[in-house]
């Protein structure tokens, strides 16, 4: 008993699990073609679930999986090639979409900040949910750096990137939006990569353009977050 | 496939160090990603020699955050506490961002119409 204990608490044990659960997760999204099932919400789910269970405390957890959690560095860096290839494609409309996500992005900072102040969040609360329009990997690094709780900002970020897959086209109908690179930037910047992966089903440039508004997102919100939160708070 | 890590890690590493400069405090990995866009721009590092890796990391991303996000089981207390605010701000800040970066670049694009070639076509997903 006492091996088999240590088995499931070692790296092998809690890399295996949760590539699974993954890999199970990725499969009931793909038979279901629901966007709600996102795989990464259901394995965070499950794997919390089965923990609890088992009573395995986080840290054990942890511990296996630190191997995994290393690659999301890498992964960030990695996000520079699909950047250096639409930089190639849009060297004339640089300059307007440079702007409009700068601006995109310090509103998207100063809206949520003063929202969620308005409404009494704790100091920890609001640095979590200050990179809240950017992609995981590169909102947890913020959030981390601002001394946000990386965990609850990664479940906002989904969350988000949720609303924004399920009902940002029919509201950026309502609001009006209607150029194609308008919509697809704005798809990228406030609902990142489900957002990006929703506009995709109208064609590759659409896909295309979200990407770039993703990526120059991250990059401005890094930027500009620590400043902003400091002035707001 | 060496190659094309050590790339990569090359890029992070000098990441990681230009982030101890007081001034260029943003995380590591952003400063990584400038680097090597910089570098392919600078055809110092050629697109081949990185993009099988490039595309592999970016495409299991999503499997790359579930250790953190499962750090969540330690604050249910807080989300129980601070609902209102979380969901409040969220969804608020979601939509507005969402309208106005894309009637902003809507106005912009017709103004500065002039200096766009490339642009996609609107319709049902063709794209030029």
């Amino acid at each position: 008993m006492e091996k088999i204990n240590e088995f499931l608490g070692s790296e092998l044990a809690v890399l295996t699990l949760t590539v699974l659960v993954y890999w199970g997760a990725c499969y009931i999204r793909r038979v279901s073609k629901l966007t709600l099932l996102n795989p990464m919400i259901i394995t965070i789910g499950v794997l919390i679930a089965v923990l609890k269970m088992a009573d395995i405390p986080y840290e054990t957890y942890h511990d296996g999986t630190h191997l995994i959690e290393f690659w999301l560095k890498p992964a960030i860096v990695a996000l520079g090639f699909p950047l250096y290839n639409e930089l190639k494609h849009i060297k004339r409309q640089f300059f307007v979409i440079f702007i409009t996500e700068f601006i995109g992005s310090a509103i998207g900072i100063i809206s949520v900040v003063l929202i969620a102040k308005w409404f009494g969040a704790s100091r920890e609360v609001i640095c979590s949910l200050a990179p809240k329009s950017v992609s995981t990997p590169i909102a947890i690094e913020i959030s981390e750096q601002l001394g946000g709780i990386p965990a609850l900002t990664s479940a906002i970020v989904v969350i988000v990137g949720l609303i924004g897959a399920l009902m940002g086209m029919k509201m950026m109908d309502l609001g009006r939006v209607r150029g194609p690179i308008s919509k697809s930037l704005s798809m990228g910047t406030a609902a990142h990569v489900l957002g990006t992966s929703r506009i995709s089903e109208y064609g590759e440039r659409y896909g295309a353009f979200a990407t770039l508004g993703l990526i120059l997102n991250g990059i401005l919100t890094a930027f500009l977050a620590g400043p902003l939160v400091e002035v707001l708070l | 496939m060496a190659k094309q890590f050590g790339i990569i890690f090359a890029c992070l590493a000098v990441g990681e160090l230009l982030a101890m400069i007081p001034w260029l405090n943003i995380p590591g990995s952003i400063w990584g990603m400038i680097v090597l866009t910089v570098l392919l721009e600078k055809k110092v590092v050629k697109p081949e020699s990185v993009a099988t890796t490039c595309k592999f990391l970016v495409s299991n991303m999503a499997f790359f955050f579930i250790p953190p996000g499962v750090a969540l089981m330690y604050y249910f207390d807080l989300i129980s506490r601070e609902w209102l605010p979380i969901v409040a701000a969220t969804f608020i800040s979601m939509i507005i961002v969402l309208l106005v970066t894309g009637q902003l670049h809507q106005w912009m694009h017709r103004k500065y119409k002039q200096h766009s070639h490339k642009t996609i076509t609107d319709g049902n997903g063709k794209d030029k």
